[in-house]
């Protein structure tokens, strides 16, 4: 059995697959699912929002004066950006460029710092004026009751975007670095296709998220 | 509870009780009907048809359309029925009738107070008159208890940051338990009450005999009423056992040793600040479990308190 | 005389770290198997303290924080540690390749992540034990479990993490009956296991990230005071309720239908009779997976939500009953001139049938709005989901244990004795919780560490009932273990089923089967073929000379 497998089963074919076409679909299947259950974990954070938001309209309005809508809109357009970086990445390894893959990878990810040095600007700014979640919230000057929670809402919602970027930049990170391995080409490329789809899903959510924070009114 | 009522339910004391232990075993019935089919069909096919001791090629019917849709459609009517009518009685219950006596209820780890009209209030029993639709508005002072009343069908949960409300009628006098049903913590078991049910003049001559005892008593005998029913009891004691909470006896004036270290000498505002916020400085060696008496204590019953407290020499 | 073959999943290759970083899914299995076992016993442990303790009215030997301690550890145990993987993760995990006629799942790192990610939730657990374990009730029901000073994060972390435990196998789960299903293997040629292992995946990926936030935001409000659920800081504490439900009931259907998928496996295998009403059976798995989303709020029906909503949710909650009757229907139908042999698994399948149809028949008296106002939080929803978690659920997955057993291990257990114990476990069960309905409708409220003593006597009988239940569970595991060393060889096919599974090794070789098999004939073409089994060959054999 082992021998037949060497014979029809190339380096990167796990051997429980039949051919790489079931494996490749069966890769970005899975990811499809699991990006389903990406945005429900999402889902509860958007539903409690929803529902503080139509109780509280406005506190929400007046908490949403305090984010900084031009870094909020530098950032979107920066993701946007890189989700165009990713799909070219996917499209050079089709046509076997792994160079430009590479150089595609990193300007993403590069675009995925710049998000976070530009959140790290906002986030610091808050908590020096101590709109901060919950009994940390100390800031005077919002009017409305229980201005905390549009802050617990924000920081969590922004929070848990934020770790989903950084551990895109990890994956797209490895994926990069396989691709200057030249594990990949136009024969096999699934990871690169799966980093690509997941950064979608990342910036889909902030596009979701920038409008419900920072544009209330 | 008394032993009588039905097989399954208990006696049922309020105008919901008769609606909704008809539908009981309506559903009961129908059931026991189905669980029989079920049960004789499968254990008699079972049988019928059992391995005789040599493999062999068996039956392949795998449908019969005419079946399929009778043991499909049967079954949906009836849940259709069974949901119609229960919805109906339901709705009966959460409207209350306009005329109804209001008490307000509060719950508490782990009792229950009730306020009258006239401002009449009492832990743990709630008195009603028969044949006199009351409703409840109740509210929670810390976690989520449930109001249950088995003899009157009736049961509404109560929540810390809303009113909810819940109505009934009795329909004959008696005692009634009262359960808390929603889980809440160490006494959760033992927050229990009583709903007296008394003839409608009993009821007014109670309730006004009431309204005239708080003032007319000293105000010592009103902080002895209120270390009973405010249920005091259940912690302190006034003759220096040990229990939940340190005892009352000759405990005014003393210095006590707190949890964090420091002293304090209990004087009114430490009674005071005790009552309100429990949380603030709790003695050495007990347990921060007093729930805060704010809003249910004003403060001539904090008053009453205090000069009860220093009378326990 | 049968024979075990030499090299099998068990023995090749050997070694303890061979076992820790497998990626075979019957050794991941088998792995997940010992995991829930370990965990029923000590959830069934905490049972048989609650019982003991409740045998007398007032305090027996322990205190009540003791006693909330220990049914939240009964039921969060259970619950999450122990019924939630118990079908798919352990017997699906063996079972579904093989009858998918594939090497291994799809994703078999994924597969033994998600042992490793459930043996560190089981780990919160344990040192929750030891911190002073949550006693907010398997639900977590804020604002209490805000305020109680027990190990609530701790736990909640714990559970957070056996979610993505749960959402793994789940996606491995639909990958790889979408993917790698062997040539031949239409959809509807797949065993019916494989259908409720299916719908029950799709629930586990849709509904369990919902719990991880919410656990989430329960922990960050005992840490931050986030002010979501706590009413002190302007949070709705019924918001959580509604997150909570939004995942635990559909969780309910996770639990229930791979043991219903169990069922139809077991009922035609050893009934010797091609199913009733395959697609019925089938859809109707989905019917229940998608209504389970939408049926939440009848855990809410007397917590203060509008009566529209109360009215939605219980006609909803109707609809999901119906899906479920079908397949009783389907499954007696099934009897209907077969050749049924009264084996061990047949009598769990039996027994399913009974204790099944009582806990559905009173879900459809809870789910009546009325009549909820009067039941809720009584002992009559205890005895209920007993009925269904453990007179469904549980029996099905001892019916599959004893169905399965002999392929993954190559041996048999002794009949005689598992028959047995199958009636102990079907008495001591109906003397635990039957009258449990009757005390629940008399009034009795659950959670309750003391109680009036008009109640006495059904405790007392249900506390002796449980004594007997544990009984059973304890022959049941000697004769197990003793079957494994010692146990007959039960060649390839014990049962003479249909599916691929009884076409490989008994145990199964590293790589399932030797050449990949094809598919020819539908999972219960009984009325077409009489399946080959050498272990039915030598009974009738014995039975002839006999």
């Amino acid at each position: 059995m082992e021998q037949t497998h060497a014979a029809d089963h190339p380096k990167f074919l796990q051997h429980h697959f039949v051919n790489a076409e079931q494996q490749s679909e069966a890769s970005k299947f899975g990811l499809w699912i699991f990006l389903l259950t990406e945005i429900l974990l999402f889902g509860g954070l958007f539903c409690a929002y929803a529902i503080y938001r139509a109780w509280h309209p406005d506190v929400f309005y007046n908490a949403h004066r305090y984010l900084d809508v031009t870094m909020g809109a530098t950032n979107t357009a920066v993701l946007i950006f890189s989700s165009l970086t990713v799909a070219l990445s996917i499209r050079s390894i089709q046509l076997d460029k792994p160079k430009q893959t590479v150089i595609y990878l990193a300007i993403t990810i590069l675009c995925a710092a710049t998000f976070m040095v530009i959140k790290y600007f906002e986030y610091s700014h808050k908590f020096h004026l101590g709109l901060l979640p919950g009994k940390f919230y100390t800031f005077q000057g919002i009017e409305g009751s229980n201005p905390h929670v549009f802050f617990s809402i924000y920081f969590m919602m922004t929070g848990l975007h934020g770790l989903h970027v950084l551990g895109g930049m990890f994956f797209l990170g490895w994926v990069m670095y396989k691709t200057i391995k030249g594990a990949y080409s136009s024969a096999y490329y699934t990871p690169v296709e799966l980093g690509g789809l997941y950064w979608h899903l990342v910036d889909l959510i902030w596009i979701y998220l920038f409008p419900l924070l920072y544009l209330i009114g | 509870m008394d032993s009588t009522g039905t097989l399954w339910l208990p006696p049922g004391h309020s105008t919901f009780a008769s609606d909704v232990d008809f539908l009981f075993y309506v559903i009961a019935y129908l059931s026991l009907a189905f669980f029989v089919i079920v049960t004789v069909g499968s254990l008699y096919l079972a049988f019928r048809y059992r391995n005789k001791g040599k493999r062999e090629l068996t039956s392949g019917i795998a449908h019969n359309v005419p079946l399929e849709v009778t043991w499909t459609l049967i079954p949906t009517i009836l849940v259709f029925v069974i949901f119609v009518w229960g919805f109906k009685d339901y709705l009966k219950m959460h409207v209350s009738p306009k005329n109804a006596i209001e008490v307000k209820v509060s719950g508490q780890k782990w009792f229950w107070s009730f306020e009258y009209p006239g401002g009449v209030t009492e832990v743990n029993t709630l008195t009603v008159p028969v044949g006199k639709p009351v409703s409840l508005l109740m509210s929670s002072q810390d976690v989520i208890h449930s109001f249950f009343v088995p003899a009157f069908r009736t049961k509404m949960d109560v929540l810390p940051n809303r009113y909810t409300r819940l109505w009934f009628e009795a329909t004959a006098e008696g005692e009634y338990d009262i359960y808390c049903t929603e889980y809440c913590g160490k006494g959760h078991s033992e927050m229990l009450g009583k709903v007296l049910v008394l003839k409608e003049q009993d009821y007014n001559n109670w309730l006004s005999e009431a309204a005239a005892a708080s003032s007319s008593l000293s105000l010592e005998e009103y902080g002895e009423q209120l270390y009973r029913t405010k249920a005091c009891i259940t912690c302190h004691s006034v003759d220096g056992t040990a229990n939940q909470g340190p005892t009352w006896k000759g405990i005014f004036g003393k210095t006590e040793k707190l949890a964090d270290g420091s002293n304090v000498t209990i004087d009114e505002n430490y009674i005071r600040e005790s009552i309100l916020n429990p949380m603030a400085k709790i003695t050495a060696g007990y347990q921060p479990i007093m729930p805060t008496f704010q809003g249910i204590l004003n403060d001539r019953d904090i008053d009453a308190l205090i000069a009860y407290i220093k009378t326990l020499e | 005389m049968i024979a075990i073959p030499e090299k099998n999943f068990l023995n090749e290759p050997r070694g303890l770290k061979s076992w820790l970083v497998t990626y075979d899914h019957k050794r991941i299995g088998l792995m997940y198997f010992f995991g829930i076992m370990f965990f029923f016993m000590l959830g069934g442990i905490f049972a048989m303290l609650l019982r003991l303790e409740l045998f007398n009215p007032g305090k027996d030997f322990i205190e009540a924080d003791t006693y909330n301690q220990f049914f939240t550890l009964h039921g969060a145990i259970m619950i999450f540690l122990f019924i939630i993987p118990s079908i798919p993760a352990a017997l699906g995990n063996i079972i579904l390749p093989l009858q998918l006629g594939a090497k291994d799942v799809a994703f078999p790192k994924l597969n033994l992540a998600s042992w490793y990610l459930y043996v560190i939730g089981a780990m919160f657990f344990i040192a929750s034990l030891v911190a002073g374990a949550a006693d907010t009730g398997w639900t977590f029901y804020t604002p209490y479990s805000i305020q109680t000073s027990t190990a609530v994060i701790m736990t909640g972390t714990g559970v957070f993490i056996l979610g993505f435990s749960s959402i793994f196998t789940g996606l491995n789960f639909i990958v790889t009956i979408h993917k790698l299903r062997a040539p031949g293997l239409t959809w509807f040629k797949l065993p019916l296991f494989v259908w409720g292992l299916y719908a029950t995946a799709i629930i586990q990926v849709l509904a369990t990230p919902v719990i991880g936030i919410t656990l989430v935001l329960l922990i960050l409000e005992r840490v931050a005071g986030i002010g979501i659920f706590d009413p002190a800081l302007g949070g709705d504490p019924v918001l959580f309720q509604h997150f909570f439900w939004f995942y635990s009931h559909p969780a309910v259907y996770i639990m229930i239908l791979p043991g219903m998928g169990i069922i139809s496996e077991l009922i035609s295998v050893h009934a010797t009779r091609k199913i009733f009403g395959y697609k019925p059976i089938a859809y109707s798995s989905l019917g229940i997976a998608l209504i389970s989303f939408l049926v939440w709020g009848h855990h809410m029906f007397t917590s203060g939500q509008s009566v529209f909503a109360a009215m939605v949710f219980s006609f909803l909650t109707f609809f999901v009953g119906i899906p479920s009757g079908i397949k009783v229907f389907n499954w007696v139908a099934t009897l209907y001139k077969g050749s049924i042999r009264f084996t061990t698994p047949m009598l769990y399948a039996l027994s399913f049938l009974i204790l099944f149809s009582i806990g559905g028949f009173t879900g459809i008296v809870l789910g009546t709005l009325s009549i909820d106002v009067h039941l809720h939080d009584t002992y009559f929803v205890v005895a209920h989901f007993h009925y269904v978690m453990m007179g469904g659920t549980v029996i099905a997955l001892l019916g599959g244990i004893h169905h399965w057993w002999p392929k993954i291990w190559g041996r048999m257990y002794n009949e005689t004795i598992a028959k047995i114990t199958c009636g102990i476990i079907f008495v001591g069960f109906n003397i635990t919780f039957f009258n449990q309905f009757i005390i629940g409708a008399k009034g009795m409220p659950r959670r309750y560490y003391d109680y009036s003593e008009a109640f006495h006597f059904n405790h007392a009988f249900s506390s002796i009932g449980a004594w007997l239940l544990g009984l059973g569970f304890v022959i049941m595991a000697i004769y197990l273990v003793h079957s494994i060393f010692k146990g007959k060889p039960a060649g390839d096919n014990p049962w003479g089923g249909l599916s691929l599974e009884w076409e490989t090794t008994s145990p199964p070789d590293p790589h399932n089967f030797h050449s990949i098999p094809v598919v020819e004939h539908g999972p219960y073409d009984y009325d077409k073929i009489i399946p080959k089994s050498a272990y039915q060959d030598e009974l009738e054999k014995a039975k002839a000379t006999a």
